[in-house]
């Protein structure tokens, strides 16, 4: 069955592919659409069936080198299941909405196919998608990892007759690569210590690498930091981290069902799941963890505030998520990935329904990107307009505070990632950073609601006029997502933010009473805790994620004081009256304010100057540096010496030029070498003979 | 059959004495005559090796299929095959029928084409057989002067310009060789291949006009090979003669130069610089490892401002070849096995990026990257087909590509981080320079008047590319049909090699020498 799952979605991208001439474009999109559903249907099946062990299936042998042994395999556990009903709802869901959403595009001409081109592309990057989260060794999961930069860049740069999006799909291909560099030598590192890129080898090694010291580079260093480090870097490559987040605002060239699927719900959620599958090593890895949950700390900052003055649908809702990854970080970061996985979870379905609700807009505007030519969509687009208010209250958390899951599905895992954070940096800046960008997620979550879909209409008249609600096929996928979205949250809040012996249950591990001293401890350091009843007991690796017995964090993050368990609703309250004042209450503000802060304004606007820093910084000295090398390098120095030293026989050279050019040196040239040949055929066989 | 490797070897020999000897004429029929047998005489080639492989035994990591006859003057004809040299000559017989196939449009000098080719062949096939430094370097040698031809008869505009470069740069180093083979001859006595890698040469420090030489005698023997080797690999900084080579060769002389020709240097190394001087190179390795980490990201950046799609791709080429030096120097199972692969899987990789640049060259008689841009339009096959043969020159799991690089990586990391370090933002730079490429040829409008009536590839093409799509794939998703041949005789290698060093290290003479 797991087998099923992972190949169907193959096996529809090379039909759609290479036979779409015999089966139409209408076939492709069934057959493309039929497997996925089947996948998807499986994997819940599978996903409801799991009893939390691990299991291991092999496929074929990859790479053997000495002792080097990588497999294709499957590794089935509670990960696993978590993110195969992630990518494969989502993926058919996205399917079946590209029906619509493809059917006329103005990117190509009237006797272009170009449905089935597409739908391939999506199939083949939901089988990536399946090969990293299925796999059993760190190959594999390069494999899936570089699969999905490859059906990423083959959709970001779909319209291939835009440069721009042509450019968007270098760069995420390219910077991408930046983090794999990090993420390879990752891998390399582990070998060398281990012996083995195999999970479960890893993992029982995990204990012994926080005693190891590692010369690298310049230095030595911990082992197991140095690893997850590494790893790490993969990671804020694919989930678009600060410093390698550019190029996902750049992403949104492609289709908007690709920006649903691929930059939303799954591919740049995959960073998520490499900490989260690591965690054996990042467990005993606290600098590279505190690096972590630091840096998406940053990342949900920054992108909030950049969120916070785009005026492009998609560059809004792709700097939210942005920022809703560094949240998933820094619950990581601070060793509660239940909860890390729990966001991936409930976001996967508001973000993948915000994305397609976007979609629809677009769809029904004629392709109109920008909102300020948007407005009053509200009763020409109902149904899309409750999709995104649904989502729009997921996303900003609303629900009932102090419940902890009564609410829609980003209030519980919001809320649980938010208090994660309080309890495991102490209430320090990563607490802030995350409660700040909330106050910021919820105004231009609003905003891009407000500007959307009440108000006036602006902007030109005809395409508001002929401004449709989008067929069925689309909304369908806009209706089951918002089940998700609402629904999520509260019906596994148990299993991922429960009691540590619920939550370690789910993940497939053992728990058992905690030591005296540790409950002493944990009672010092919050007295309110003070009540550990269980801690994890599984040796690292047994279960899909590991938590030291020390890491209490998801105990200690149910009894965190109420101001910090409310603060996360009364940021969402203020930016939600912000935004009132802003765009219902006070048009003109946002103007006026823009003009009055302009340097601030351009500031954000044009996102931190990171493009242009890295220009200036990277691009234009690669270039350079490529030309001088070139020109000087192998044209002057190189070239130029061996001329030099060839200076005695030139003389000699030119003359033999001279008459290579009447073609005689050559006749002679290829007598001679004809002459060899035969002479060593004929000695062969006559010495042979004697 | 137990001389399959001599009629391997010469099968195509004799084709082209054959063609120089019968086929008489100028006219169409004697043109097509030729190629047929060309073509023939190649796929019969591949055909007979396919035996080797089958009979060929990986766990026996000697020489098999040897073959020893008395020859003139008191030498030795001896060829014979193991689990480093097998695939080789499997890549050269595989390559050479899809490059007479891809020659079928050539109308000048049709037949001396077909016998420059056809020598070439055995004399490739030869230098990856052959068990006798004489033979050896006859074949070595000897394989420069219908390379030499075919850039200089059938080549572009500069090719004299080219042709000599090629040939004086690689001769050059060739003669350092011949000089270290005599010296090699007058301490062992022998020329015989296997018997020399058992030999024991001289490794006593010694000092030459004041200049210590660390390693003695075994340092001078591997920088004279090395010297030859670095030139055919090619390694930075004795690179410059291979895009101007690329450039000006004819499609098919591009696609063996890159697929081949390159590979000599490689399997060199490991024939006779590891096992018969390791202390030489143990001493020169570090050396090694960072130019071929420098190689990477020189000639990388060089690639990525190329205008000429060929030179390009030779940059690019040379940029590979410094992950097969890597891998071998990193001396380890990872490494050497990266190498050996990384070599095959480019052999199938760069000939079919110069193949597609021949593709569109034949239309459009330029290999000026701004003279093209939209492609896909009106030719999505080969828009097809050229990205993956992209994908896997920047090295995606899944193809051939990522194998060799990933193991060489791997197998440098456990000896020097730092040049592990330098070598892997190879992979960033490679999908710079190649997704660039790609997008400037193939991607965007067709807006060009001149591109607007190209055609998409024709059938002869579409089947030319076939294996090499078949192979690339395959070796992505199943390399153990690599790593089986070659595992045993690298570990016997690599054995040998670390055995070796072991000994000169506990050796007293090494050892107060070294002090």
């Amino acid at each position: 069955m797991e087998q099923i799952i992972l190949f169907a979605p193959l096996l529809g991208a090379l039909i759609a592919g290479f036979g779409w001439r015999i089966i139409g474009d209408a076939g492709a999109q069934w057959v493309t659409t039929g497997l996925l559903f089947l996948s998807a249907l499986l994997s819940w099946v599978v996903f409801l069936g799991h009893d939390g062990t691990t299991q291991s299936i092999h496929i074929l042998d990859w790479i053997q080198s000495g002792t080097l042994d990588t497999a294709w395999s499957i590794r089935l556990d509670r990960l696993t299941a978590i993110m195969l009903i992630v990518i494969t709802t989502v993926s058919a869901l996205v399917h079946l909405y590209s029906m619509g959403y493809m059917a006329h595009d103005e990117n190509f001409r009237e006797n272009e196919s170009y449905r089935p081109r597409f739908f391939a592309y999506l199939s083949l990057f939901t089988f990536a998608m399946l090969m990293l989260v299925t796999a059993d060794n760190l190959a594999q999961m390069f494999f899936g990892w570089e699969g999905v930069g490859l059906a990423s860049y083959l959709l970001i740069g779909f319209y291939y007759r835009k440069p721009s999006a042509n450019g968007a799909a270098i760069k995420a291909f390219v910077v991408n690569r930046v983090g794999d560099f990090g993420f390879a030598l990752g891998i390399f590192a582990l070998y060398f210590l281990t012996d083995s890129i195999k999970f479960d080898d890893i993992f029982a090694a995990a204990p012994e690498l926080a005693e190891t010291q590692l010369t690298f580079l310049w230095a030595e260093w911990n082992a197991a930091n140095l690893v997850a480090f590494l790893l790490f870097i993969g990671a804020m490559g694919k989930s678009a981290q600060l410093f390698l987040h550019t190029w996902l605002p750049d992403a949104m060239e492609g289709p908007t069902p690709v920006s649903a699927l691929i930059h939303a719900a799954t591919m740049v959620t995959a960073g998520v799941f490499l900490v989260c599958r690591m965690s054996p090593i990042m467990e005993f890895a606290p600098e590279a963890m505190a690096f972590v949950t630091v840096l998406g700390a940053m990342t949900a900052f920054f992108a909030a505030t950049v969120g916070l003055v785009q005026t492009d649908i998609k560059r809004v809702i792709a700097y939210s998520t942005c920022s809703q990854l560094g949240y998933m970080f820094v619950a990581a970061g601070v060793g509660v990935y239940s909860v890390a996985m729990f966001h991936l979870f409930t976001h996967a379905f508001f973000k993948a329904m915000l994305f397609l609700g976007a979609g629809s807009v677009i769809h029904g505007m004629h392709h109109e990107q920008d909102m300020r030519n948007y407005g009053g969509l509200r009763k020409k687009m109902p149904y899309t307009f409750w999709a995104m208010l649904i989502g729009t209250l997921a996303i900003t958390g609303v629900g009932i505070p102090l419940t902890g899951w009564i609410g829609f599905a980003g209030f519980a895992s919001k809320d649980a990632v938010i208090e994660s954070a309080f309890a495991g940096t102490a209430g320090g800046f990563p607490f802030w950073a995350l409660v700040i960008a909330a106050l910021f997620t919820s105004f231009y979550s609003w905003r891009l609601m407000f500007l959307t879909f009440f108000g006036e209409a602006r902007g030109d008249k005809h395409t508001h006029e002929h401004a449709h609600e989008s067929p069925t096929v689309m909304l369908v996928p806009l209706g089951v997502l918002a089940l998700g979205a609402v629904f999520a949250g509260a019906i596994w809040y148990g299993s991922f933010f429960g009691k540590t012996n619920e939550v370690v249950k789910f993940f497939g591990g053992e728990y058992t009473a905690p030591s005296q001293d540790l409950v002493e401890t944990v009672a010092d350091r919050s007295p309110k805790a003070s009540e550990l009843a269980y801690v994890m007991d599984s040796a690292p690796g047994e279960a899909a994620i590991y938590m030291r017995p020390e890491n209490t964090i998801l105990h200690e993050a149910h009894y965190v004081p109420t101001w910090v368990k409310l603060s996360p609703f009364i940021a969402m309250v203020i930016g939600l009256l912000m935004a009132v004042w802003f765009y219902i209450v006070n048009p003109e503000l946002p103007k006026r304010l823009a003009e009055n802060q302009r340097p601030l304004y351009l500031f954000l606007l044009n996102k931190w100057y990171f493009d242009e820093i890295f220009d200036f910084l990277i691009v234009k000295p690669a270039r350079s540096l490529g030309n001088l090398l070139w020109k000087k390098g192998d044209g002057d120095v190189i070239d130029g010496s061996i001329n030099g030293v060839a200076m005695g026989i030139i003389p000699f050279f030119t003359r033999l030029a001279g008459r290579a050019q009447s073609g005689y040196i050559f006749t002679y040239a290829f007598a001679m070498v004809i002459g060899i040949v035969v002479l060593v055929t004929w000695m062969t066989f006559i010495g042979g003979a004697e | 059959m137990d001389n399959l490797l001599s009629i391997t070897t010469f099968i195509p020999a004799i084709a082209a004495a054959i063609l120089a000897i019968f086929l008489r004429g100028e006219d169409e029929t004697a043109q097509r005559n030729a190629k047929w047998v060309a073509l023939i005489a190649t796929s019969l080639t591949f055909f007979v090796s396919l035996f080797i492989l089958f009979q060929f035994d990986p766990a026996d990591t000697g020489f098999q299929f040897v073959e020893e006859r008395d020859w003139l003057l008191g030498l030795k004809y001896k060829v014979g095959v193991d689990g480093i040299s097998v695939l080789f000559v499997l890549l050269t017989t595989f390559i050479m029928p899809l490059t007479i196939a891809a020659s079928w449009g050539v109308t000048n000098r049709v037949k001396e084409y077909m016998i420059a080719f056809l020598i070439l062949e055995t004399l490739m096939i030869g230098v990856f057989v052959a068990l006798d430094l004489v033979l050896f370097y006859l074949f070595f040698e000897a394989g420069l002067i219908p390379m030499f031809l075919i850039i200089g008869i059938w080549g572009g505009k500069a090719r004299i310009y080219a042709s000599f470069k090629f040939f004086l740069y690689t001769f050059l180093g060739s003669v350092l060789m011949l000089v270290a083979m005599v010296a090699m001859f007058a301490e062992a006595g022998t020329t015989d291949i296997p018997t020399l890698m058992k030999h024991e040469f001289a490794f006593e420090t010694f000092s030459v006009l004041g200049v210590q030489i660390v390693g003695g005698m075994q340092t001078l023997l591997f920088l004279a090979f090395f010297a030859s080797f670095a030139v055919k690999m090619p390694m930075w900084p004795v690179h410059t003669w291979l895009p101007d080579a690329h450039v000006q060769a004819p499609t098919a002389g591009s696609v063996v130069l890159a697929a081949i020709l390159l590979k000599m240097g490689g399997y060199g190394f490991l024939r006779f610089s590891l096992p018969m001087f390791p202390v030489g190179a143990d001493v020169l390795t570090p050396l090694v490892l960072w130019m071929s980490a420098i190689a990477i990201v020189y000639t990388s950046l060089v690639a990525l401002v190329q205008t000429d799609m060929k030179k390009l791709i030779a940059y690019s080429s040379v940029a590979h070849m410094g992950f097969v030096t890597m891998g071998i120097f990193a001396a380890n199972q990872q490494g050497i096995d990266g190498a050996i692969f990384q070599m095959i899987s480019h052999g199938f990789i760069s000939g079919a990026l110069f193949l597609c640049v021949g593709v569109i060259y034949d239309r459009m008689h330029t290999r000026e990257i701004e003279a093209y841009g939209g492609l896909v339009i009106r030719m999505p096959a080969y828009a097809l087909i050229f990205m993956l043969f992209t994908m896997a020159n920047v090295g995606l799991p899944g193809t051939s590509g990522f194998v060799g690089e990933f193991l060489t990586l791997l197998g440098a990391f456990q000896v020097n981080t730092w040049v592990a370090a330098v070598a892997t933002t190879g992979v960033i730079l490679s999908a710079a320079y190649a997704l660039w490429l790609y997008r400037r040829v193939v991607l965007g409008d067709l807006i060009k008047e001149s591109l607007k009536s190209i055609t998409d590839m024709t059938r002869r093409e579409k089947a030319i590319f076939a294996p090499f799509v078949v192979m690339t794939l395959l070796l992505g998703v199943y390399p153990s049909l690599v790593t089986d041949i070659i595992g045993p005789s690298v570990e016997a290698l690599i054995s040998n090699y670390d055995t070796a060093l072991a000994e000169a290290e506990t050796s007293s003479r090494f050892a107060a020498a070294s002090q």
